[in-house]
């Protein structure tokens, strides 16, 4: 197997500095529904007039570049911890050339760690697969929408929510309320239903990788998505809490067997800042997506 | 119409501003942040002014540059050429985690400003009105934009404790653009936009 570490640190550049091209244009399309003159509006216009110097300065967008969160695909044969050792080092040079903030911080200690890299820092998950090629998605996630998070344990007697998809629909709503601007609105939801408490979360993370405006292929679920999205900007809370239309993007569900006696929502909330980028490599070549 | 405000901020500039106000701001500011606002609370305030000796030059530079002046939550991405920091990208990070220490050090410092995201609470607010200062919120991650109003990183302090996000970064700032979302009269956006869209959700949920 070859060495990845360049294209590894060639992902994380485009990552930091280069908003998928869906987020873009809704952030575009979220800018005509606000106010002229609003400061929901004006907001929308500082991250878009962003977008654009970051893009053209090969700078990142957000100086906190997050968790790295690294899913790696590999054909049968290639060796997963020689492609964790490249992907640590691609970290290590990346934050040297400012594409990353160094952001490894000794939990006990309180020491930053310099280089990104840390127990369990960046994140990786290996997934072997039956296609002839390895394909590497990555997303970069601040701890401002991170903190937003939640994880509800269902039945929730203060909201009434029960142990359905009506239970889902109040809980979700629930976090984003409780959320505000916090966590950069306008901002993309992703919701696991069900799972023990760490799968849920993981799985709730995986649902950020969809495009924009891809549902479910369960209606009731690609309903609830539709519905929670909608419900979601009545709330009126707005791009960075200003108030106005736009306070998510999108909502997007999927669901995990579970145990008879617990039933986990989990909602894991990402910014308007949502850099996830795929590289995808076969054989010699290696191209980004 | 846009407030251009210049560092040290005067009682009267900051009383002449109401939520939803935009400013640029320009001038000397500090970043700072958790671990910058446990230190100050804990060495300056608590001690009543008589931080260890080891402190005391940073404690006598904070006195002077931060009377009449502004603190900015924020932990920048950072690049060193030819021996001279340069900021890369420096949106503000989120406020409410230093709500328990904020109007303490506005009160100490004679704070005029505070710089983040996501607002405070009551008792910054309190603060806000009884020392004339506002908070002003900028746009979270907008890190590129923010980091090209930087015209230069005066110096920093605390680098090698606290690390690259959590120094004392002392910038000197050029059209810095904010939205005044808590003020000198007891306004707050954030307060208000918090109650609309809970009674909101109390509708969409029937609680």
């Amino acid at each position: 197997m070859q060495d990845l570490t360049n294209a590894f640190v060639e992902l994380i550049r485009r990552t930091s500095t280069d908003l998928p091209g869906d987020m873009e244009l809704a952030l575009r399309d979220a800018r005509e529904y606000e106010a002229p003159g609003s400061a929901a509006q004006g907001a929308l216009d500082t991250m878009l007039v962003n977008q654009e110097m970051s893009r053209r300065l090969s700078r990142p967008i957000c100086q906190d570049t997050g968790t790295p969160i690294f899913e790696v695909h590999y054909p049968v044969g290639w060796s997963t911890r020689a492609l964790a050792a490249q992907i640590k080092q691609a970290v290590v040079i990346a934050t040297e050339k400012a594409y990353l903030r160094p952001n490894a911080v000794d939990s006990i200690s309180g020491a930053n760690s310099g280089d990104n890299t840390g127990t369990e820092f960046p994140t990786i998950h290996f997934h072997e697969w039956d296609e002839d090629v390895v394909q590497v998605d990555l997303m970069l996630k601040g701890g401002g929408c991170e903190n937003v998070g939640a994880q509800y344990s269902l039945p929730n007697a203060p909201l009434k929510a029960g142990r359905d998809l009506e239970g889902v629909r109040k809980v979700v709503l629930d976090a984003v309320q409780r959320a505000q601007g916090q966590g950069c609105a306008p901002g993309v939801l992703g919701v696991a239903i069900g799972g023990d408490r760490g799968a849920s979360y993981a799985f709730s993370k995986q649902q950020l990788f969809r495009p924009l405006g891809d549902r479910n292929d369960d209606p009731e679920l690609a309903a609830l998505e539709e519905t929670i999205k909608e419900q979601a900007n009545e709330l009126g809370i707005g791009p960075m809490g200003f108030g106005g239309k736009t306070t998510v993007l999108d909502v997007q569900i999927d669901s995990l067997h579970r145990l008879p006696a617990s039933f986990f929502v989990s909602v894991s909330y990402m910014c308007w800042a949502n850099r996830r980028r795929s590289m995808i490599v076969r054989g010699e070549e290696v191209t980004y997506q | 119409m846009i407030h251009k405000l210049t560092v040290p901020i005067s009682d009267e500039a900051i009383s002449a501003l109401h939520v939803g106000d935009q400013v640029e701001l320009s001038g000397v500011i500090f970043t700072a942040r958790d671990a910058a606002h446990k230190y100050m609370v804990e060495e300056f305030i608590k001690t009543g002014g008589n931080p260890p000796q080891s402190e005391e030059s940073l404690y006598e530079l904070l006195k002077e540059k931060l009377d009449g002046g502004v603190i900015y939550h924020c932990g920048p991405v950072v690049a060193k050429d030819d021996g001279q920091w340069r900021f890369v990208a420096a949106g503000p990070t989120t406020s409410i985690r230093e709500e328990v220490y904020q109007d303490l050090v506005i009160e100490h410092f004679n704070l005029k400003a505070v710089i983040g995201k996501g607002g405070m609470g009551p008792r910054t607010l309190a603060a806000c009105g009884t020392f004339k200062a506002v908070y002003l919120h900028a746009v979270g991650g907008a890190g590129t934009l923010i980091a090209e109003r930087v015209q230069e990183v005066e110096d920093v302090h605390k680098l090698a404790e606290f690390g690259v996000p959590e120094a004392f970064w002392q910038i000197r700032v050029e059209g810095f653009p904010a939205v005044v979302t808590m003020d000198s009269h007891g306004q707050s956006i954030h307060a208000e936009v918090a109650a609309k869209s809970e009674a909101k959700f109390r509708e969409l949920v029937g609680v």
